[in-house]
């Protein structure tokens, strides 16, 4: 294969079944190294870090042994810029027509145009009130909801299915119940007036 | 390591919320396949480390502490975080990589993820575990 058709291939989206090895992959690594694959414990540790355990006994623990973590973190920023700068020519998400018709009837222009919708994330529009209120909820949602379940898509759907473990497959499903019925019953509600 | 996981859910278009929307509606398999084969793998690979007894790197036990069984707080914080998820369109991993990416009105998003963990540390003691 010539070096030109080999970042062709790069510079397309790449497909699950390159994704999801990869991931698991991470995941191998990690535990080798002695650590385990969660995201969200970041968001504790960074509460810890500023100052939380003024505030809350959840908030007492020891930091500096999750600064792996928070480098791990960096290198995602670090990743996420160079996929975009790099390794991607053209970020439009090719959606499913059906996909493409359900949000243009929510209000949404040319759905996957790029990889967020620019309604939403645009930072033109991050002073329109109700741009605002939909990211902070959405955020505050995240953040109290995978605490609350001590563990998000990476801590409980990769890392805690791999092991089998069954309070995981609750949390996974109390994902899905959670994000259908956002999907499903508050998305009318929110994007249709 | 990090970097690596960055550059996967870039190009893979997991940090997409149009992916995440289309992954709730049912109507595409990347999603699933992604997380399917992800887990499909893991399952294989992590039983395997477990029956060959693998220690790590330092040669101590792999970090596999398995979760307490409870039911109430996977379910509700769960579905809390699921909400969450396809309204944001992101989980924590993408909140990270999207502000590599150059969106940075998700630092707003970062930024109540943050203050909804801190009212988790508030309220933890009085919630359903």
């Amino acid at each position: 294969m010539s070096q030109f058709s080999f970042m062709e291939i790069i510079y397309q989206p790449w497909p699950w079944y390159i994704a999801g090895p990869l991931i698991a992959t991470i995941m191998f690594l990690l535990l080798y190294a002695g650590k385990s694959f969660g995201m969200s414990d970041n968001l504790r540790t960074l509460c810890t870090m500023a100052g939380g355990k003024k505030f809350s006994d959840y908030f007492k623990i020891d930091w500096k042994s999750k600064t792996w973590n928070l480098i791990f973190s960096v290198g995602a920023v670090l990743g996420g810029f160079f996929a975009h700068r790099y390794l991607t020519l053209d970020d439009r998400v090719d959606l499913n027509p059906s996909t493409i018709m359900d949000l243009e009837n929510l209000g949404f222009i040319n759905p996957g145009s790029e990889y967020l919708p620019p309604e939403l994330f645009s930072i033109g529009n991050i002073s329109d009130p109700k741009v605002l209120i939909i990211l902070i909820i959405g955020g505050f949602l995240v953040g109290f909801g995978t605490r609350y379940a001590g563990g998000c898509t990476s801590g409980h759907a990769i890392s805690g299915l791999s092991n089998l473990q069954v309070p995981s497959l609750i949390a996974v499903i109390g994902f899905f119940a959670g994000g259908l019925a956002m999907v499903h019953l508050f998305f009318p509600l929110i994007f249709n007036s | 390591m990090g970097i690596a996981f960055g550059v996967v859910l870039a190009k893979a278009e997991i940090i997409s919320w149009f992916r995440i929307y289309e992954m709730f509606k049912f109507q595409s398999f990347h999603m699933y396949g992604v997380i399917g084969s992800a887990v499909l793998i893991g399952i294989i690979g992590v039983q395997v480390m477990k029956y060959q007894k693998v220690k790590s790197y330092y040669n101590e036990d792999l970090e596999l502490q398995p979760k307490k069984m409870q039911i109430a707080r996977y379910l509700i914080g769960g579905g809390i975080f699921g909400m969450g998820w396809a309204l944001s369109g992101a989980c924590p991993g993408p909140l990270f990589i999207l502000v590599g990416y150059g969106y940075y009105s998700i630092l707003v998003v970062i930024g109540s993820a943050l203050l909804g963990t801190f009212v988790y540390g508030l309220l933890y003691k009085y919630l359903p575990h």
